[in-house]
């Protein structure tokens, strides 16, 4: 019985889910304000919920986690520096981004397929190198492309655009303010959480129609969908193209939520950050469900939202970015090292 | 026709490096000193890869551990003061329980994940870096007493971000050093005026030919049955898994005394950053050399460390040049590294998935 309740839960969710009830009391019996703390947690949520999500297509077409995210991060960055560079303000120019960022995403993802189909079996060193060197190629083009918008140059000279730029009156929050209201001293930030329930809908839509169930087959057992007609390699193309589609939304979201677009190398670990939340949620490398990226997304962020102001009061000291990066490699490392269960014929 | 088609990656590099010297006006003796000290300074690290490619475990990103091993034991010997040549051996004789230590777990891990271990390691090493992080940032000076206020943040707790290495800077580097003068010949005249660092290169030879001969052993035939075959190599009696796990020690151990070599050149330890390059350099040096994930030589880790920072050291001026702009040049080379890897790692997975499908 205590087994069965252990594997169903998975033993790094309960010990994350633990360890954020122990921060949770620890918070509150220090006093602080937890209004604000739970707040900043759902933002957190929201915030990353998309890109979490992105993941699922190509785990369930079998072909991992999306360790090449950045592909699409990098056309959502386009897309919100466009929307900038063009004027555009409020949800114009929030549309526009993520209008833009999709079909960039889509192509992105459809070249990053190519290269999925001819790499079976080792897309996550490949993916995660070549989102390395996509990252470091698009630090040329920052620094190369001809923006001209004042709020993204450099003031003095310089060149190319600034590493973080403010959006600070353009589209900043947007979506968290949308609708939204105070309960107990806590912002619910309404518009983006609604957000991530539509594209939660969508993609559990998406994952019932004929297409989204013929990719899961095909992760699960891709030699029984070869003999029973379905074509491998297309599926797989369609989860990529998803994926990195959804990323580059889900970095417009994100940065409209933190209020500032990140460049440069800022892209650089953000598919492992994804990948992290989705493992700590109870996904394998092999099948992933919506609940799990969710459950997840909200443990990984919870954690590091409370972890800061916990350490501080307890350890004088920042741990929080510490514990992120041995929390988040952690996790990968134990699914990398655990016997691959199920139907993986390759 | 076939050699080139063979030796496609050093040849383009070739080309790469040579037109990027052109374009950065850069003198040939600026040039050709910078490089034969970076020679010196990181073939070892790159060296140290070659055993784990033969024991078919691919690239060993967790090099950054060996690297991480080098560092706790230069930071002891700076703690007790240990200074020259003998604080340097110091160092490297600390390092070696630290890095069997490392070695050993990553070797477990990299069993328990067969035919991933590239990723396994590259993510060994984020993940080690962030428990280093924990140690060197949070447990020193609270948990871990450490005497010379000096070397602690203001706080008092945590390394400071720079710590001078000076008292053992240049211990084998400058140990002796020869340099031509006068040469009149034709072709050898271009060494005239060169430092030589001839104890470390002496010291590298050493490992060069220590590694070639490791594979005359039996340990060494190991390796390679173990890296052609697990399978038969089982059957043929050989313990697989602790074979395996004795090639990462031996890799770890190497980036440890590669890391300190490479440290005893600067002069100071980034505490939080000196090693969290060195597996992506070194891999992709190692790459450019001609290597490829199963395949792997002295000879190309020294060709590829060659080029690789002939790359590093052409990039910025070149860009300056070309495009008008030194950052485009830095870039230009982290995206090359990168790069490198990338493809590498594809052609490899994409050749061996041909291969599958051939049989």
């Amino acid at each position: 019985m205590g087994n069965e309740f252990l594997n169903r839960v998975g033993i790094p969710r309960l010990i994350i889910s633990l360890f954020l009830a122990f921060l949770v009391a620890a918070a509150f019996s220090f006093g602080l304000p937890m209004g604000q703390i739970f707040s900043a947690m759902l933002t957190r949520f929201g915030m990353n919920a998309l890109l979490v999500l992105a993941m699922i297509p190509t785990i369930q077409a079998g072909a991992g986690p999306n360790f090449g995210l950045p592909f699409g991060i990098i056309c959502g960055l386009i897309g919100a520096t466009l929307a900038i560079e063009m004027d555009l303000r409020g949800f114009t120019a929030l549309f526009f981004a993520i209008g833009v960022s999709i079909p960039l995403g889509a192509f992105a993802g459809w070249l990053y397929g190519l290269l999925l189909n001819r790499v079976k079996g080792q897309e996550m060193t490949v993916g995660t190198y070549m989102g390395f060197s996509i990252v470091s190629l698009m630090c040329i083009f920052w620094l190369m492309a001809p923006y001209s918008s004042p709020e993204m140059i450099w003031p003095y000279g310089g060149d190319g655009l600034r590493v973080t730029v403010v959006l600070d009156g353009r589209m900043e929050q947007l979506l968290d303010r949308f609708l939204s209201f105070t309960i107990y001293g806590m912002d619910v930030p309404t518009g983006l959480l609604l957000v991530t329930a539509l594209s939660c809908f969508l993609l559990w839509l998406f994952l019932r129609t004929r297409t989204g169930l013929a990719m899961s087959i095909v992760g699960s057992n891709p030699r029984f969908a070869e003999a029973s007609g379905l074509s491998v390699n297309k599926y797989r193309m369609i989860a990529s193209i998803l994926s990195c589609a959804m990323g580059a939304a889900g970095i417009v979201i994100y940065s409209q939520s933190y209020g500032f677009i990140q460049l440069y190398q800022a892209p650089l670990y953000m598919a492992l950050y994804s990948v992290s939340a989705i493992l700590i949620g109870g996904a394998s490398l092999q099948r992933a469900t919506i609940t799990q990226a969710l459950i997840g997304t909200f443990l990984f962020n919870g954690l590091l939202v409370i972890a800061l102001p916990v350490a501080n009061v307890a350890l004088n000291s920042d741990i929080s970015e510490i514990m992120r990066v041995i929390i988040s490699n952690g996790i990968i490392l134990y699914a990398l090292s655990r016997k691959e269960v199920g139907g993986d014929a390759r | 026709m076939r050699h080139v088609q063979k030796n496609i990656v050093p040849i383009v590099f070739i080309i790469l490096c040579s037109v990027g010297f052109y374009y950065s006006g850069l003198s040939w003796m600026f040039f050709a000193n910078d490089l034969v000290t970076r020679l010196a300074r990181n073939s070892f690290l790159v060296i140290s890869l070659i055993i784990p490619v033969l024991a078919g475990m691919g690239l060993n990103f967790g090099i950054v551990l060996g690297a991480m091993a080098g560092q706790f034991a230069a930071f002891i010997t700076v703690v007790y003061n240990m200074t020259g040549l003998a604080g340097f051996l110091m160092a490297c004789v600390i390092s070696i329980p630290f890095a069997i230590l490392f070695g050993w777990l990553t070797g477990i891990l990299f069993n328990k994940a067969k035919g991933k271990e590239m990723i396994t390691g590259l993510i060994l090493g984020f993940f080690a870096n962030g428990l280093y992080q924990l140690v060197c940032l949070i447990f020193i000076g609270w948990i871990i007493p450490i005497s010379n206020k000096a070397l602690l943040l203001p706080s008092g707790v945590g390394f400071v971000n720079t710590l001078d290495l000076k008292i053992w800077q240049y211990a084998i580097d400058k140990f002796y050093v020869f340099k031509l003068k006068g040469i009149t010949i034709p072709g050898l005249k271009y060494l005239n005026n060169i430092n030589f660092p001839v104890l470390t290169l002496l010291i590298i030879a050493l490992l060069c030919a220590g590694v070639y001969l490791l594979f005359k052993t039996k340990l060494g035939q190991d390796f390679r049955a173990v890296g052609q075959n697990r399978h038969i190599a089982k059957i043929a009696g050989i313990k697989v898994d602790r074979v395996r796990i004795i090639a990462v020690i031996f890799s770890t151990v190497l980036a440890a005394w590669g890391q300190l070599i490479f440290l005893q050149n600067i002069g100071n330890v980034q505490v939080y950053g000196s090693h969290v390059q060195v597996g992506t350099f070194a891999v992709a040096a190692l790459l450019i050399g001609g290597a490829s994930v199963s395949r792997a030589t002295i000879g190309q880790a020294l060709l590829g460390t060659v080029l690789f920072h002939a790359l590093f050291i052409v990039s910025p001026l070149a860009g300056k040049n070309i495009m008008g702009s030194a950052q485009v040049g830095e870039y230009f080379r982290v995206f090359i590294a990168y790069g490198v890897i990338g493809i590498a790692l594809a052609l490899h997975a994409w050749q061996r998935l041909a291969k599958k499908k051939n049989e």
